[in-house]
């Protein structure tokens, strides 16, 4: 049997309120992928945090190589050799490649030698297959090629074990597979991966064993090869979730147009050009998924069509009423709801309480204003009838948002939307960030709406999510619409390929 | 030739830049951590009242007694910037309001002018002030004279500082994390660089910058101890670290063209040219807010090389 690379027995770390991690073991071999499966709030973060010396833990033991460690900032992992490879990059965007790789090695000359840098860099990444220009500044590369940074930047502090925090989840499939790759040969070399993730496909694909964490405890750790996914799936929620196409009881009529988008063009924040001629319609009852990887226009879009943004030209119609250029309110008039994906920032008044936000809509309205003055009883009364019908767990309607779970944040903003009896819903990533049980119900809603006839545009770059749902599947790719196939037998190799900006001619042959 | 207005605006221009650029300079390096230090005012304040203290109690060689006052004017500004250091790194506090509340503190109503009325300093003229030097015997050469060869020690220094401070930014290692620590606490964080420390560093480095600043005003410009003497250079030189994009040598430019401003009333007055000394006077204030309302428009910021962290304070553990 291979010896254990990094052993963690019994971690506790407690944060005002919440015990993140609750007796966590975690044992990894030297030479293997081993995958940190959980829901989110499970405790992976945490339990990688303290790996790495960002968190001190409250109780329980860290051994690297079989010798006791205690870690009391990131430059004590690195020493050891464990390095992390962060969901958020952790790069320096004015800099080159090769200075975010030498940042913060200790030792070496007074002044940088970039040349040697550069060299030993090339190395890295030849042997890695990370193709990466070390004289590249950071702002200038995509987001694939960022993450390859990150992942030299720990090979160059000479790290045996890399923790990679859900790696793909900003990948083209296409990256995404040639990161397994390299994964593969940093274990073949002798290092030790930890590769954190939720998603059970990429675990099953890449790992030799996997750990389950759930509710920040272990709930065991397996072969891959002797699990599949459905058994992972159960051991992660404590309960069987079945992945299969939505089953509608009321189908989509598609006779009926209820929004029209007419060859929209619009702008980034920064001016530039970021939807070119979009084109698409949504019909009653239709829930129409676009999917595409993030970046590729399609908060530009969402933003459009719930008029927060302005069109450069084109025209958006619900029904045969056209929707002023950047006016939202002249959205809201016309039936349009918009739950955006930054859900805390641009969906709802964090700060304020469940009550006031859900009035935020329909505050213009005689129930709930007299005289330009709100009647508060009123809208307590809504607010209690709404958290009721959505099953919003909070203390109380008086509660301020930021205070609730991503979930109950989620189906507060759900109930505001829904109540304004909308005709067309425009949902960015409704479910990000969510734990399955709440994707669960979001998603319910989501059917539900349609089934009463609402027009649903899933933007969404979760595949699954897109394939289970969507009647019609739309791919985004930089501010154009590739590919419109029906949900029904989709082909995800097409589909993904698309994302990845593959244009369909091609695909077919 | 050498009483050519040109050659005395620009030599004096180089006088009057100096203190500028000192208290540019530390801001240069504190901001470059990440840090916003709106107390320059103040400590070049407190800087001045230390420095001229100590010349008046410091005997010895006018060599010794100068370098004596500038370095206690460094370490009183020192002292001022680590209270702001500790209010805004430690506690985390907004770097707007305490630095602010420093200037305010220390300023001209407040610890500066307390300090020159029990220390007794107001109005006594220095014993040892700085003064011009003749390098090389060269300063009556035309032109190249007055500019280069009759200007104060603390000049001559700032021309190294610029140099050194230049390469420490953009050569070393150490500039590089420093630099870091201001466009991405997280990331040097992460790569196990300080980032409490670098702050703490280079926010006291950079008052004591500016307590030599103040030491010029007291020592070599009036030089004289009066309340509230420098007159907003503190505001002046926070504009001119944007103005020089966080650059030493940019900003020793911006320096000059600033102290040209500020001496034109007393060199065209001393020429009998007839314009008013109000606007004059006010004339660097004017360029500071044309300054700063250029460069503060949001294209400008992106394209200027703002430390991407300035003026938030950093904490690790986010939950």
């Amino acid at each position: 049997m291979s010896q254990s690379a990094v052993r963690m027995t019994g971690i506790v770390k407690r944060f005002p309120g919440v015990v993140a991690n609750d007796g966590v073991d975690l044992e990894i071999r030297a030479g293997e992928v081993h995958a940190l499966l959980g829901e989110n709030g499970a405790g992976k973060s945490t339990l990688s945090n303290i790996l790495t010396g960002l968190y001190r833990p409250d109780e329980g033991t860290v051994e690297v190589d079989g010798e006791q460690r205690v870690f009391s900032s990131p430059r004590d992992a690195l020493e050891a050799g464990i390095g992390m490879v962060h969901q958020h990059f952790r790069l320096v965007a004015t800099f080159t490649v090769a200075e975010n790789v030498v940042l913060g090695e200790s030792g070496g000359s007074l002044f940088m030698n970039q040349d040697e840098v550069a060299t030993r860099v090339r190395e890295l990444s030849d042997r890695y297959g990370l193709a990466v220009d070390p004289s590249a500044r950071i702002w200038q590369l995509s987001v694939g090629e960022q993450q390859r940074v990150e992942i030299l930047k720990v090979l160059y502090r000479g790290a045996k074990v890399l923790i990679l925090d859900e790696p793909t989840a900003v990948l083209t499939p296409i990256e995404a597979r040639s990161l397994f790759a390299t994964l593969r040969a940093m274990a073949d070399e002798g290092r030790s991966v930890i590769f954190i993730s939720h998603k059970l496909g990429e675990v099953m694909s890449v790992s030799d064993r996997v750990t389950v964490l759930r509710g920040g405890r272990t709930v065991g750790t397996v072969n891959t090869s002797e699990t599949s996914t459905r058994g992972l799936a159960s051991m992660m929620v404590g309960r069987s979730v079945e992945f299969e196409r939505v089953v509608r009881d009321n189908p989509a009529d598609t006779s009926v147009t209820v929004l029209r988008v007419d060859e929209i063009s619009a702008n980034d924040d920064r001016g530039r050009a970021s939807l070119h001629d979009i084109s698409l319609t949504v019909g009653k009852g239709e829930i129409v998924g676009v999917a595409g990887v993030a970046g590729n226009g399609q908060r530009e879009l969402a933003e459009v069509i719930s008029g927060m943004r302005a069109s450069t030209s084109g025209r958006i119609s619900v029904g045969d009423e056209l929707v002023k250029s950047g006016k939202a309110r002249s959205a809201i008039a016309r039936g349009i709801a918009h739950v955006p994906e930054d859900r805390l920032h641009t969906g709802l008044a964090a700060s304020h309480s469940v009550e006031d936000n859900l009035a935020l809509k329909n505050y213009r309205t005689s129930t709930i204003s007299k005289f330009r003055l709100l009647k508060r009883r009123a809208i307590r009364e809504q607010a209690t009838a709404l958290v009721e019908r959505y099953d919003v767990k909070t203390p109380n309607t008086t509660t301020p948002v930021r205070l609730l779970s991503g979930g109950n944040v989620q189906k507060v903003l759900l109930a505001r939307e829904f109540s304004a009896l909308p005709k067309v819903l425009i949902a960015a990533s409704p479910t990000r960030g969510l734990d399955v049980g709440a994707i669960e119900a979001v998603r319910e809603r989501l059917v539900a709406a349609a089934n009463e006839g609402v027009g649903v545009l899933l933007i969404s770059e979760d595949l699954d999510e897109i394939m289970s749902l969507a009647d019609r599947i739309l791919v985004m790719y930089e501010g154009r619409i590739l590919d419109d196939v029906p949900a029904e037998g989709a082909d995800r190799e097409r589909i993904g390929l698309t994302m990845g900006g593959s244009n369909v001619q091609e695909v077919a042959k | 030739m050498n009483s050519n207005i040109f050659v005395i605006i620009i030599s004096s221009a180089i006088f009057y830049g100096t203190p500028l650029f000192y208290a540019a300079l530390g801001g240069i390096l504190t901001e470059r951590s990440g840090v916003l230090n709106l107390g320059v005012e103040g400590t070049m304040l407190i800087g001045g009242v230390s420095g001229a203290w100590a010349c008046l109690h410091i005997g010895g060689s006018a060599w010794f007694t100068v370098t004596m006052s500038i370095l206690v004017g460094a370490l009183a500004g020192g002292l001022v910037s680590t209270l702001l250091a500790f209010l805004c790194i430690t506690l985390k506090t907004n770097q707007t309001v305490a630095g602010l509340a420093i200037t305010i503190f220390a300023g001209a109503v407040g610890l500066s002018s307390y300090f020159a009325n029990i220390w007794k300093v107001a109005k006594t003229p220095v014993p040892r002030p700085i003064r011009t030097m003749d390098v090389f015997g060269l300063a009556d050469t035309p032109v190249l004279g007055p500019i280069l060869f009759r200007q104060t020690s603390l000049t001559y220094v700032s021309w190294l500082l610029a140099i050194v401070a230049t390469v420490y930014l953009f050569r070393t290692r150490v500039g590089l994390q420093l630099r870091a620590v201001g466009e991405s606490p997280q990331t040097a964080d992460a790569m196990g660089i300080s980032v409490i420390r670098y702050r703490y560093i280079h926010t006291i480095l950079g008052g004591a910058l500016a307590g030599i600043g103040g030491v010029f005003y007291s020592l070599a410009i009036v030089p004289t101890w009066v309340d509230g003497m420098t007159k907003g250079a503190g505001w002046i030189a926070i504009a001119l670290v944007i103005f020089g994009f966080w650059r030493p040598s940019l900003t020793l430019l911006g320096a000059y063209l600033f102290g040209a401003l500020q001496s034109l009333s007393s060199t065209l007055k001393a020429r009998g040219v007839d314009i008013s000394g109000d606007i004059l006077d006010a004339l660097p204030f004017i360029m500071t807010i044309v300054v700063l309302v250029l460069v503060s428009s949001r294209f400008a910021h992106r394209r200027l090389g703002a430390p991407a962290a300035l003026g938030v304070p950093y904490e690790r553990e986010e939950r």
